[in-house]
């Protein structure tokens, strides 16, 4: 029917198209992975750091100050404080590649082996507060956006604003501390403490996730507005679609990206939210573990912790990253 | 806080939650002075009961030294807010010196420095504070210093952008040509800009820091005992929770009060400095057609559309009478739409043309069944396709989503940028057509190629930000028709284009009206636009249609309403003898929308205007037989020279 012959694609210009598809992506993953090794440089750097710009004499604090003149020879040997700096540095690292983070100074025990203990219970109770904030803040958010379309369902939303606000204040220990509140006076009886079951770490992982919750569900409630807002909302309206089609296919996928980045951010906030609710609940993890180190100048545990706690926020960032740039390829011409 | 916003003249309102927050820190601030005096002898004098319940005389009970934990929890204030205060001085000292600086350092120390602190802001600042207390070990000094300098790239990060987006602008790079030094632009130029802002930030940091801080006395890395603040009492009183479980309220209480307060001061201060915020409430009351004049006049204009035209019969696509759009803001309903009638035929093509704000978009919309929300609309009349969609309560038959195409504006945004090309020119298909996804993308591969967009099957499979802009408003119109439909309704299809892409895009829709018999509602502010498609042409002003009439008479000058003869003056010639005639432009501006009109809306930019016009709102009336006009003077065609007066 068209008199006009339809432009010719030639082999060379599909091949260019598709060329114009990848390169992104390598640019995208040099970029991150730059970073990446930047913050795993810095990290290691400042874990080793550490010791050597404590006030003072390291192995004094580690003996206290009724210790021998021997004793502290002796930390100081094993602290490897002895050689030049520039040793010892390069020994930490050599350490540090071959999986060895020291020996702990008060239990005698290698760092890796305790790690290898607690990091579970810690990515546990993390992942599970993790779970808790999205199950129960994505739907909140989206619902409440999605009501408050255009300017309807005003109480709603100042309610939710509230309520939001007032949640995403609460620091993790007070919620915790409320909890046990709760269950100790209406109950009669003090929560299991200590526990690393599933169900023993449930209350914990809700202390953790109630602020970020409602922080993520503000942020869903925010996203959904703007989408609603675009033009291609127009467009899909166009189309009379059944609601739950248009949400699910015009307005989740643009939720879903606009809020990841975000969401990264939360996720690395939990990690820091998890340390301390180890220490309402007693839960023996890494967050527990650090805050006894630290009170006994147990460097080569601290060291070894924060150089954990430090790559699980650079590998947290880096897959929000990449799961980003699968979503939305937009991201890829941005800031890669 | 509260006194010197309270004192300020009431320019803008302040916000409820910006006094109230004020008033509770300025009541922490007092306690943090008066507490330690008044009641620092019953927090440390031992008492005889030991983890007491609480009682008249120790309202939160006592610990387990028998010490009173109400007075305990007001002494421990003073610390408390003191220590927070302190970290959030380092945090946003640190964090402006650090931010700043960058800002007025080279470009190359700027690009590093940037890179740098969106490095650090990637740890926690959690795991930042505890690096720090392990260095110098847990006291009040290391857990100021540990906070403090964990939020500080937070800050520097905060501070560089803004600082950023100021120097950019025009005053500071005015400042750089005239030579004033790095330092003197930042005292004179950057950092008064940016104290607003700031502010913001340091009341959000005290609300981080109160609690980070409350939060690492409470597992024991902050203050040490005998000594307390708020989060060692938290944690003395969980310890105690079995026993006494209320010890652990008041400082619980405390921290919570102090962050949020903090938190509010914040929002509010947000709210207050942002000059976007919107002055009065908007209140929503029910249309009233209380403007009984344009009424009056509208029935006579549908009474002479339904005598210029055939009455409502199969042949018709579009069928409006009397149509009303207002604005729900303000006090009463802002008429946008004042009573448009409109017919289109099986076929046809009708041009709605006008300047922005004239109501040709909602016009269109209203016809689409997509005005927004916020928006009330009536109509005598209203058919699309056979189906009567004149009742603003109920909801339009999905069957209008086949029988109307639409073609928006701007391309660029119109598509679903996170989702293929392919699946959304097919979804009405597969949605009602009842079709396959592969029949589906089939047909659509064949509308792709209709509308000449190179390699369809590979566009299929790619997001619109791959697509050119045309190469998108031609996707666009290949959605429009997947259908079949009867009627394209096209927003000015090519305005967001290249002048040479606009040709190709007119001269598309031109044909697919020729081929498939589809009517075309064509939408332009571009006279030239709608003179080279249209068959009859809609002229609008001011939210009514104030001619009416064939495109012949357009392209032989035929015209009867003052307002169009100006559009067409204004239009460059590129042919024949009247090339070098000077164009004419319209002084003036139309009303703007919801300003009430009395008289003929036009007269204010008339050229001929007479008295009566400013009294008496025309009707549209028939003239000659060729078209409508609503204008009281003219009862010929228009001269070259009017408009020129």
């Amino acid at each position: 029917m068209s008199t006009l012959p339809a432009p010719r694609v030639t082999f060379r210009g599909r091949l260019a198209l598709r060329r114009t598809a990848r390169t992104p992506w390598r640019s995208y993953l040099i970029g991150r992975l730059v970073g990446v090794v930047l913050l795993t440089v810095l990290l290691v750097v400042v874990t080793f750091l550490i010791v050597h710009l404590v006030p003072g004499d390291p192995a004094r604090n580690v003996v206290g100050i009724n210790g021998s003149a021997e004793q502290v020879a002796q930390v100081r040997q094993e602290l490897g404080l002895t050689q030049p700096l520039d040793l010892q540095f390069i020994h930490y690292v050599g350490h540090l590649l071959q999986g060895d983070l020291g020996t702990s100074l008060v239990t005698s025990q290698p760092v890796s082996v305790m790690i290898g203990q607690r990091l579970p219970v810690t990515a546990e109770l993390s992942s599970l507060a993790l779970m808790i904030v999205v199950i129960v803040g994505f739907p909140i958010g989206i619902v409440i956006g999605a009501l408050m379309r255009r300017g309807r369902a005003k109480w709603a939303g100042s309610v939710f604003t509230v309520g939001a606000s007032l949640g995403g204040a609460m620091p993790e220990y007070i919620t915790g501390t409320i909890l046990i509140f709760v269950v100790s006076l209406s109950l009669h009886l003090l929560p299991v403490q200590g526990g690393t079951s599933l169900s023993e770490i449930t209350l914990p992982a809700e202390a953790v996730a109630f602020a970020p919750t409602a922080i993520f569900a503000r942020l869903v409630r925010n996203e959904t507005a703007s989408v609603l807002n675009q033009e291609y909302i127009t467009t899909a309206l166009s189309k009379r679609l059944p609601s739950w089609r248009l949400y699910a296919t015009h307005v989740l996928p643009n939720v879903v990206t606009s809020t990841l980045t975000l969401g990264g951010l939360l996720l690395v906030a939990l990690l820091g939210g998890t340390v301390i609710t180890e220490n309402v609940f007693n839960i023996p993890g890494l967050g527990t573990e650090i805050v006894q180190a630290i009170l006994q100048s147990d460097y080569p545990s601290v060291q070894g912790i924060i150089l954990v706690l430090g790559a699980l926020a650079i590998v947290i960032t880096l897959a929000v990253d990449i799961v980003l740039g699968l979503v939305d390829p937009r991201t890829l011409n941005g800031r890669g | 806080m509260a006194s010197n916003a309270t004192s300020k003249p009431a320019r803008r309102r302040i916000p409820a939650i910006l006094v109230i927050g004020a008033m509770i820190l300025a009541l922490m601030a007092l306690l943090a002075i008066v507490g330690p005096m008044v009641w620092g002898a019953g927090a440390s004098s031992l008492g005889t009961v030991m983890g007491g319940k609480a009682s008249s005389a120790h309202p939160l009970g006592t610990d387990a030294l028998g010490r009173d934990v109400l007075a305990r929890t007001l002494v421990a204030t003073r610390p408390s807010i003191v220590m927070a205060a302190l970290a959030t001085a380092i945090a946003v000292g640190g964090g402006l010196v650090l931010g700043a600086t960058i800002v007025l350092a080279g470009r190359r120390v700027r690009a590093v420095g940037e890179r740098l602190i969106d490095l650090l802001v990637a740890y926690p600042p959690i795991i930042v504070a505890l690096a720090i207390t392990a260095i110098f070990r847990p006291s009040e000094t290391s857990v100021v210093i540990a906070i403090g300098l964990a939020f500080t790239p937070q800050f520097a990060r905060l501070t560089n952008t803004l600082a950023a987006s100021i120097s950019e602008r025009d005053y500071v790079t005015v400042g750089h040509l005239l030579g004033l030094r790095p330092l003197r632009l930042l005292r004179r130029h950057i950092l008064p800009n940016l104290a607003g802002p700031l502010l913001v930030l340091t009341s959000v940091g005290f609300a981080s820091a109160i609690i980070t801080l409350s939060g690492l006395s409470f597992i024991g890395l902050g203050v040490q005992q005998p000594q307390f603040d708020w989060g060692t009492l938290l944690s003395l009183g969980l310890q105690d929770i079995n026993v006494n479980p209320v010890e652990v309220v008041g400082p619980g209480l405390a921290i919570l009060l102090t962050g949020l307060a903090a938190g509010l001061v914040g929002d509010g201060l947000n709210h207050y400095l942002d000059p976007r915020q919107p002055v009065g409430r908007v209140r929503r009351r029910p249309y009233e057609s209380s403007d009984a004049g344009p009424a009056a006049a509208n029935s006579t204009g549908a009474a002479a559309l339904s005598r210029l035209g055939a009455p409502v019969v199969d042949d018709v696509v579009v069928a409006v009478q009397d149509l009303r759009i207002s604005s729900l803001s303000g006090s009463v309903g802002v008429p946008l739409v004042r009573g448009v009638s409109l017919e289109i035929k099986r076929g046809e093509v009708v041009g709605l043309v006008g300047e922005s704000g004239s109501g040709k978009t909602l016009t269109a919309m209203a016809i689409a069944r997509l005005l927004p929300p916020g928006l009330m609309w009536s109509a005598c009349s209203l058919q699309v396709a056979g189906s009567d969609v004149s009742d603003p309560g109920t909801r339009p038959p999905k069957k209008l989503a086949t029988d109307m195409g639409i073609v928006f504006q701007d391309p660029s945004s119109c598509f679903n940028p996170a989702r293929h090309i392919g699946p959304q020119i097919t979804e009405v298909a597969r949605v009602h057509g009842g079709l396959g996804s592969r029949a589906a993308s089939e047909a659509a591969i064949e509308r792709l190629r209709e509308v000449q967009i190179s390699s369809p099957e590979l566009r299929m499979h790619q997001y619109p930000h791959e697509l050119s802009g045309g190469m998108r408003q031609r996707a666009m119109i290949a959605m429009a028709l997947m259908s079949s439909p009867e009627l394209i309704v096209a927003d000015e299809p090519t305005t967001a284009l290249d002048v040479t892409v606009q040709a190709e895009v007119l001269r598309l829709l031109r044909r697919l009206n020729d081929t498939h018999g589809t009517a075309l509602l064509l939408i332009s502010h571009d006279i030239k636009v709608i003179s080279a498609l249209c068959d009859r042409v809609c002229v609008m002003y001011a939210g009514r249609i104030v001619e009416l009439l064939s495109v012949e008479d357009l392209h032989h000058g035929r015209v009867y309403h003052p307002y169009t003869k100006a559009l067409l003056a204004a239009v460059p010639k590129t042919a024949g003898e009247n090339r070098n005639e000077p164009l004419i432009p319209l002084p003036g501006r139309p009303p703007q929308p919801g300003t009430p009109i009395t008289g003929c809306s036009f007269v204010s930019r008339c050229p001929m205007a007479e008295e009566r016009c400013s009294i008496l709102d025309p009707h549209l009336r028939d003239i000659d037989g060729h078209g409508v006009a609503a204008c009281h003077v003219t009862t010929g065609p228009l001269e070259d020279s009017i408009v020129r007066g």
